[in-house]
């Protein structure tokens, strides 16, 4: 291949004129893919036999040249060989950039800082693919639990919503594979539509800073990647066996790739898992268990100035909830928290009855890239659609059927621009459109998510300046506009109640009964930006500055809620006049990266003003009885925290981790704390390592989290009938502290050159210690996850 | 690069017809939900068992979960000393014409029970008079016998998958599908 190009470049090359020949030559060569300088690469200007080597800080000089056009060919040992045409006039300076993938899977599985920075003044966090494996049979959210300042809110122990910094749903935003996920992501019972067995890395941004994707990330953005292929003939794949004693349930996944030196490759991925009933240390969790199926096929061609790719997965999950969870009034509430255990227990079952979810998304995207002068232009196509059904527990014909049947889809085209203006400026640039609409099938019980239409559009563009070698300087705009169009019944009473009838009344386009049809048509237009700038010591520390303006449109659940929620027994409403959220975040990085000692230390400060919040407000009569009402509300919100990471190796064997995050949410206009912010939470973990023993990985975790001391008092008073008597409905005290540990192990054994079997097993909660987290939305009803053994079977091929 | 243009071409023509295609007309109106297992109406009829005027419990809750709180009216006042045989009829009003729902509750009888309250104050015994196909209390039909003169409430609960047979309101659990209490007056 070298020599190859090589011979192209000596028959491209001609002969030049003799004339004045004492010009230089210097530039620059670094990594396509994240800037790095690249030490020791070879320059060999074609038809003189002159060569020079780069210099550690990747630079070059060629001297003695003249005014005319050279061919060089520039080579490394972890690049293919590329030639550039040079023209030279008077002393001139010239960056090269080699695509730096010949060695790409090793580093994959090394650490993997490959990738561009989505943020360059945002510090970033990694979860790579060795440590994804250790939570295949979990879930995406519980993989980013592990990192500092990402808790979850969960729904039992299969819906694992990701919350950053004290923020979940429509702030937290995931870009899976380029595509922004559009899975309903509103509902606290909603986890992330993806398999966790797809994923070959994470990356989490606590901010609003990687514009490229989105303005409105107040918590943060995930970045969702599946593997990558190498650029030589090659097939390769594992597979995966897992089991796990809790729940009894098992998955299989498996991954194959065929790549071509051509830059052609085929990559197919699939996974099979199921779970039944889940038990605490002293009962079944009846109706918990889960059964998922998934499937992704990417294709593309990966060339050094052209490319495309094709992506399409599926994603297909049964989730049973938790049967005890399932009330049917404040009274039902009531004696389900006065009571200590469930309020139904059945035997352990693999079978999924009412109340269940029913979710499946499927993801297309393609995109084509091309690289124009020093930058790279890509156009991105994808299409999402999600089909959501719940099942509540319903009586007569209706049994069996759904209460909530919901089908979202979402075009999308992006345009970017990524490039490098001189050496040490880069811009990303691009425009996005999307169509989204929403459609609610009529099940016989109202909609909780109106019929709606949602149209898109966002502009951005992001610099960095390289200052010097320690300063770097990040600055971005984006704006987007948003229009929705909305098909929504009101009951009459709720529109008047509401005074909207005097408010909104000319989007009332038909009255019945006892309801109206509405057609709400409402345009949001947001501005964010972001400022940053990144201080680089030179020695192991690191200094990241950001600010970030976020606008966040409310979602259609926060607009548009009317009604009872039947699985949560819960009346909800929303707002038809919420206007935009608009944070505002700063945040300071500390970092310390070093074999023995690293850490990072990151405090952040972030107002939110119109947050948008649902806590209880009261209880409505009806003929079952009376119902907790939710209401959302908006605030100024202001929220402090801090989130730290360490680690320390002893020995060549030995290394301790830590990790722990603080957050305290307020809300500014009534000066109490806001609902549902993680407690504080620390974790220490001592690891045992040594390559020379199979890789053998022995790891000892203990996990302690606090109770949460800051919560506003939502609870309220019911009168219960039967006892006659009025009761306190305690819904706002926090579980106690707890203090959990686990254990982890590994080992590796070659088979071959190419084939490597790896042993995993694993116990979490090793002490099988009862308790209850705040942020599971079924902490009222049941304990959590009593102890968990699980084994793993990896086989690399 | 020709392959690549054409491929591109074709992927998203194939993408774009795929999702096109199956749109629905973009001018249909969404279908009103007339909520179909709501019941808005709860009537027991008290029919004395001898002579006397018949009493009619109601609770009519026209737009369900909605804010408004149920109407509750009761048409008269018992007599002391009178049994009376009751029947509980259910509706859901917000279907048109009203959907009754008692013979759902009478189809599914393992799924369901009626429990009556006596409040304190109230002078009065309740015992079932249907029961379920496994010789369980259902209890939309019952007898009430008034007792000496005195006031205070009744209270109907109906629990959707109680636990069968059980001692009582207090260890049935399952969901509450009705609950609802009139003031009674014996003279």
């Amino acid at each position: 291949m070298r020599t190859h190009v090589f011979a192209v470049l000596l028959m491209s090359s001609f002969p030049s004129f003799s004339q004045n020949c004492d010009f230089t030559l210097t530039g620059i060569i670094t990594d396509l893919h994240d800037g790095s300088v690249l030490e020791g690469a070879t320059l060999i200007v074609a038809g003189s036999e002159r060569d020079v080597v780069t210099d550690f800080e990747g630079k070059f000089i060629i001297t003695n040249l003249c005014n005319d056009i050279y061919s060089i060919q520039v080579s490394h040992p972890y690049c293919l060989t590329k030639g550039f045409r040079v023209r030279v006039t008077g002393d001139t300076f010239k960056s090269f950039k080699l695509e730096h993938h010949l060695e790409e899977l090793n580093e994959i599985t090394i650490d993997g800082k490959i990738t561009n920075k989505q943020s360059k003044t945002l510090q970033e966090s990694n979860i790579v693919q060795e440590e994804l494996e250790r939570f295949s049979s979990k879930t995406l959210g519980d993989a980013l639990n592990s990192l500092s300042g990402v808790s979850s809110l969960n729904t039992g122990n299969t819906v694992v919503k990701p919350m950053i910094n004290g923020l979940h749903s429509s702030r937290v935003v995931i870009i899976n594979n380029g595509a922004r996920m559009e899975d309903q992501e509103w509902g606290a019972e909603h986890a992330p539509n993806i398999d966790i067995n797809a994923v070959n890395r994470l990356t989490l941004v606590k901010g609003a800073g990687a514009l490229q994707y989105s303005g409105d990330a107040m918590g943060g953005v995930i970045i969702v990647e599946s593997s990558k292929a190498t650029i030589k003939d090659s097939l390769y794949g594992k597979t995966l066996v897992a089991a796990n004693s809790n729940g009894k349930g098992s998955l299989v996944t498996s991954n194959l790739t065929k790549s071509y030196e051509s830059g052609w490759f085929a990559n197919f991925q699939g996974s099979l898992k199921r779970s039944g009933d889940s038990e605490t240390p002293d009962y079944v969790l009846s109706n918990t268990g889960e059964n998922q199926h998934n499937l992704s096929v990417k294709v593309g061609l990966n060339r050094f100035d052209y490319g495309m790719n094709f992506y399409y997965s599926l994603f297909k999950n049964e989730i049973g909830i938790l049967r005890a969870s399932h009330l049917g009034s404040t009274q039902d509430l009531f004696r389900a928290i006065q009571s200590d255990l469930p309020l139904v227990t059945e035997d352990f079952t693999y079978d999924l009855s009412a109340p269940k979810q029913n979710v499946s998304h499927q993801l297309a995207r393609l995109v084509v890239f091309k690289r124009v002068g020093h930058g790279k232009l890509s156009l991105q196509y994808d299409y999402q659609r999600n089909d959501r059904l719940e099942f509540d527990i319903r009586r007569g014909s209706d049994k069996g059927k759904a209460s909530l049947d919901l089908q979202l889809q979402t075009h999308r085209v992006l345009l970017d621009f990524d490039s490098n203006l001189s050496n040490n400026v880069g811009l990303k640039t691009g425009i996005m459109g999307s169509y989204q609409k929403n459609y609610a099938a009529n099940t016989g019980v109202r909609r909780l998510i109106p019929d709606y239409k949602k149209y898109d559009f966002g502009i951005y563009a992001v610099s960095d300046y390289q200052l010097n070698s320690n300063w770097l300087f990040e600055v971005g705009a984006r704006y987007d506009f948003t229009h929705m169009d909305v098909y929504k019944f009101y009951r009459t009473s709720f529109w008047e109640l509401r005074n909207y009838d005097v408010n909104f009344p000319n989007v009332v386009i038909e009255e019945l009964v006892n309801q109206v049809l509405t057609r709400p048509q409402f345009n949001y237009r947001n501005t964010s930006a972001t400022f940053g700038a990144t201080y680089d010591f030179g020695e192991d520390y690191k200094l990241f500055f950001n600010y970030s303006l976020a606008s966040r449109t409310p979602n259609p659940s926060e607009l548009f809620s009317e009604g009872l929620h039947h699985s949560a027994a819960r009346v909800e409403y929303g707002d038809l006049g919420f206007n935009s959220e608009v944070g505002h975040k700063l945040t300071v990085t500390l970092e310390r990266i070093n074999e023995n000692f690293s850490f990072s230390i990151n405090p952040f400060i972030n107002t939110i003003s119109d947050f948008i919040l649902i806590e209880p407000v009261g209880i409505n009569n009806s003929i079952r009885g009376t119902f907790p009402v939710w209401e959302y509300r908006q605030t100024n919100a202001h929220f402090l925290g801090i989130d730290f990471n360490a680690s320390y190796v002893f020995s060549d064997h030995m290394s301790f981790n830590n990790r722990s995050s603080l957050v305290k949410g307020y809300d500014r206009f009534r000066d109490k704390p806001l609902i549902n912010m993680p407690p504080v939470n620390t974790m220490n973990e001592i690891v045992y390592y040594n390559s020379k023993l199979k890789n053998l990985r022995l790891a000892v975790q203990s996990e302690y989290i606090f109770r949460q001391n800051k919560y506003p008092d939502t609870n309220f008073e019911i009168y219960i009938p039967q006892t006659e008597t009025i009761e306190l409905v305690d819904v706002s005290t926090p579980p106690d502290a707890y203090h959990l540990f686990n254990f982890n192990s590994s080992i590796d054994f070659d088979f071959s050159e190419k084939s490597k079997l790896s042993l995993g097993f694993g116990i979490s909660n090793l002490f099988n210690i009862s308790y209850r987290n705040y942020l599971n939305r079924l902490r009222f009803y049941a304990d959590d996850l009593g102890r968990n053994f699980l084994l793993n079977i990896k086989y690399n091929y | 690069m020709k392959k690549l243009n054409l491929l591109a071409t074709i992927l998203f023509t194939t993408l774009l017809y795929v999702s096109c295609s199956k749109d629905d007309d973009p001018s249909s109106l969404p279908d009103p939900v007339n909520e179909e297992e709501v019941i808005t109406t709860l009537t027991a009829t008290l029919v004395p068992a001898g002579q006397g005027t018949t009493i009619i419990l109601k609770s009519q809750d026209l737009d369900g979960d909605g804010p408004n709180a149920p109407v509750v009216t009761v048409s008269g006042n018992l007599s002391a000393g009178v049994s009376y045989n009751g029947t509980i009829e259910l509706l859901n009003e917000m279907e048109n014409p009203p959907e009754p729902i008692t013979e759902e509750v009478e189809e599914e009888d393992l799924d369901h029970q009626f429990f009556y309250t006596v409040g304190s104050g109230l002078d009065a015994t309740t015992s079932y008079e249907n029961y379920d196909s496994a010789g369980n209390p259902l209890g939309t039909e019952f007898t009430l016998v008034a007792g000496t003169a005195s006031s205070g409430g009744l209270t109907f609960t109906l629990r959707h998958e109680p636990k069968k047979p059980n001692e009582g309101i207090d260890d049935a659990g399952g969901e509450t599908d009705i609950e609802v209490t009139f003031n009674l007056t014996i003279e």
